[in-house]
């Protein structure tokens, strides 16, 4: 607890520093990543994270030692190759981009283990530090990589604000960005080379390693919360700052922790989180939706049972006992009962005893039902008319859509067949007639 | 007897030949960068059995493995389903995950895990000669060596028994689906080679290395035939060659083994892609240029080719 206060409350001027660093690495990164899981690019960005290590290393023997200024050009210099090089490959042979990228990954890093066991064995430059290049080490940054990595993180920021539109539209549609005279090539260029200036200001936080999930996962998580991208960038960058501070933190208190993978795992329990509690796109909030949905249909379908045994014998005053819908409906008993009951809360059907006891539609009931069947067989009717399906074979389609066309497209259907008297199995469509009553509020169902 | 040397490069060469020929599989199928995914993700597997066992014990280290390796592909292909998410993202979120778990791991036990980040990243090859197998008192050789082994032969053994199967399955999973074949189980058997693969692998050459092995010999010589068996042979003959060539530029250069074979199959790739009599970068530019000469013997030498 005393350590947590003694972080928060950023007395030491090294912590302030280094938050500051992450925090803004983090925000760019997921802000990136966002462009980079739209367009599919997730991986080259892990390709490209790895890639950089020989400029790093290259960055090392130069200057033999730690500069950043040199270590930020090493890196994009070979950030920049490894892209041209996975983009040549796939363009000029028929390898697959996916072995592509998995090629240079896998060769550049073979390149940058070999230069750092180079600088290892030569041993007369000053190497410390190198390691914590691989998995990053926030707590190792110093007043003037701060700045260095910190000021880069901004620019990128700044960056996207500027060319936010143009981003956007080539990140959706790159044909119609090019139809409308956008210089597509260079924005996906700018793109590209705002991908490895991230990569380059992560290295000292989150390492070559891991960086690539620096810019999947906030993105990826974000993409729960909303459909905009404005929205989608700053939840990102949001997920990104927070596992910055995450790092930082556990990197100062322990520092013989690695800082990428703790940034990683932090942001990979808000991506967690994000995939069971979004609302909308949640795998909760579409679980209670499916539900939803099932309990609507079946209780849809019980009015329709009754409309049916009412169209069979002609009768709207007859009693309709449980056995007998449950004879039609293959419902659970306990299932039955909850869904009979809503239908009574909602006044669509009415229950009475006698003998024997049973229910029957109410008014309401009543329109509800004829508007379910009246949708079922005008459905069928517009395959069988204008999709030439076979009358047999409309049934079980009509089944579905029947709990999901709107008034609207009832409207439609109307129009395009002119309201017809007859189904494709000569049964007859039910309109209501101008002696129903007047629908009461709130009789339809959820 | 074999020198350290020789045991060595017999690791190198066992290792190299195992990724090459499930490797072949990978990069036909486009899927590639699952073999990177699968090596990251079996970290924490290793880890964890390293735990339980408290000892390098083979065998739990090969089920973790195992069991971790299958679990990442299916988690993937579960999170791109139902999460909705791009398939490449989706690997992407898994992997490193995971990945980082074990580093995790391995930091939090550093103390009782005889493993440390940099071996997960460029293994150890070059202390196999010492890791030896002493069985009842007698001097087996290397351990890995016999690990590698033992996956070889699985893997060959796999690929003949399944090899019309993989064959139909790694140019058209929807032919082999519709033949009847049992595309689920080919899906998860090659799956599973790779695991095992690749943790076989990954002490001598470690994560990130493998994926060298695993793509970099099938997809040079990709550039050099069009059928199944010779593809599988000359995968695994440019494998042993990266092994064998990685070994001594390491010994000339004095650094890492296992970089320096990724190095090694590196320019091997770059070389065939030059210089490929059918897919090579100069070959098919002279080609373009008579063609530019003579469309009658442009389009009479187009032969049909695999996806």
């Amino acid at each position: 607890m005393d350590i947590l206060f003694e972080f928060f409350s950023l007395q030491d001027p090294n912590i302030r520093y280094v938050l500051a660093g992450t925090i803004l690495l983090g925000i760019s990164a997921g802000a990136l990543g966002c462009f980079a899981i739209l367009r599919r690019r997730a991986l080259v960005g892990d390709a490209v994270a790895h890639a950089i290590l020989p400029g790093v290393c290259l960055a090392f023997i130069v200057a033999g030692g730690k500069d950043p200024f040199m270590l930020i050009a090493g890196a994009f210099v070979f950030g920049l190759l490894s892209m041209v090089t996975m983009d040549f490959i796939t363009r000029n042979s028929r390898i697959a981009p996916d072995a592509s990228i998995g090629m240079v990954l896998s060769v550049f890093f073979g390149l940058g283990v070999v230069l750092l066991t180079f600088i290892q064995s030569t041993g007369h430059i000053d190497q410390s530090g190198l390691d914590d290049f691989l998995f990053g080490q926030a707590a190792s940054m110093i007043g003037d990589d701060v700045l260095v990595f910190g000021g880069l993180s901004l620019l990128i920021l700044v960056i996207i604000v500027i060319t936010f539109k143009e981003l956007k539209l080539i990140s959706f549609d790159p044909s119609f960005a090019q139809s409308i005279g956008y210089p597509v090539k260079r924005m996906e260029f700018l793109l590209a080379l705002l991908m490895v200036m991230t990569i380059t200001a992560g290295i000292q936080a989150v390492g070559v390693v891991l960086m690539a999930s620096m810019l999947i996962i906030p993105a990826a998580a974000a993409r729960y919360w909303t459909d905009s991208l404005r929205v989608m960038l700053l939840i990102a960058a949001g997920v990104g700052a927070f596992s910055g501070i995450t790092g930082s933190f556990i990197s100062y208190t322990a520092p013989a922790m690695p800082t990428g993978p703790w940034m990683v795992v932090s942001t990979a329990f808000i991506f967690f989180l994000s995939f069971l509690l979004a609302p909308g796109r949640g795998e909760i909030a579409r679980y209670i939706q499916k539900k939803r949905l099932s309990y609507k249909v079946a209780s849809e379908n019980i009015l329709k049972t009754l409309y049916a045994m009412e169209e069979e014998d002609g009768r709207t005053d007859r009693l309709r006992p449980l056995q007998e819908l449950r004879k039609r409906r293959h419902l659970t008993k306990s299932r039955m009962k909850k869904v009979i009951s809503t239908l009574l809360n909602k006044k669509l059907i009415a229950y009475y005893a006698g003998t024997p006891d049973g229910y029957v539609l109410t008014a309401d009931g009543r329109r509800e039902a004829k508007r379910l069947v009246r949708v079922h067989r005008l459905w069928e009717k517009y395959l069988n008319q204008h999709l030439q399906i076979a009358e047999d074979h409309v049934h079980d389609d009509a089944e579905s859509m029947e709990h999901l066309i709107t008034s609207e497209i009832e409207a439609e259907l109307r129009k395009s067949l002119g309201s017809p008297e007859l189904d494709p199995h000569l049964s007859k469509i039910p309109y209501d007639s101008e002696d129903d009553p007047e629908p009461k509020k709130g009789g339809s169902l959820p | 007897m074999i020198t350290s040397t020789g045991w060595i490069i017999i690791t190198g060469i066992l290792a190299a030949t195992s990724c090459a020929l499930v490797g072949t599989f990978l990069v036909l199928r486009k899927m590639s960068l699952m073999g990177d995914a699968i090596s990251h993700a079996v970290l924490p597997g290793i880890v964890i059995a390293f735990l339980i066992t408290a000892s390098r014990n083979t065998f739990p280290m090969l089920i973790g493995a195992g069991i971790v390796g299958l679990f990442t592909v299916w988690l993937t292909e579960q999170l791109s389903k139902k999460g909705r998410i791009f398939h490449d993202a989706s690997m992407g979120i898994v992997f490193t995950t995971l990945f980082a778990i074990g580093v995790i791991l391995i930091s939090l036990y550093a103390g009782n895990v005889d493993i440390d980040q940099e071996c997960v990243l460029y293994g150890e090859i070059a202390y196999v000669p010492w890791d030896l197998w002493i069985w009842q008192g007698t001097n087996m050789g290397p351990r890995p060596v016999w690990i590698l082994g033992l996956v070889l032969i699985m893997n060959i053994t796999f690929i003949t028994l399944m090899y019309k199967e993989l064959k139909t399955y790694s140019f058209s999973p929807q032919l082999a689906a519709t033949l009847g074949m049992p595309v689920g189980l080919i899906h998860y058997g090659l799956m599973g080679s790779v695991s095992f693969t690749t943790i076989a692998s990954f002490e001598s050459v470690g994560a990130i290395l493998v994926v060298a092995l695993l793509i970099v010999p099938p997809a040079t010589a990709y550039l050099l035939t069009d059928r199944l068996h010779r593809l599988l042979l000359l995968a695994a003959f440019f494998g042993i060659t990266s092994a064998v060539g990685g070994y001594y530029l390491a010994l000339w250069i004095n650094s890492s083994i296992a970089g320096a074979i990724a190095v090694f199959a590196g320019i091997q790739f770059a070389l065939v892609f030059l210089l490929a009599p059918k897919y090579g970068l100069i070959g098919r530019k002279i080609r373009q240029q008579i063609r530019y000469k003579s469309p009658k013997d442009a389009i009479l030498s187009q032969e049909p080719t695999l996806p």
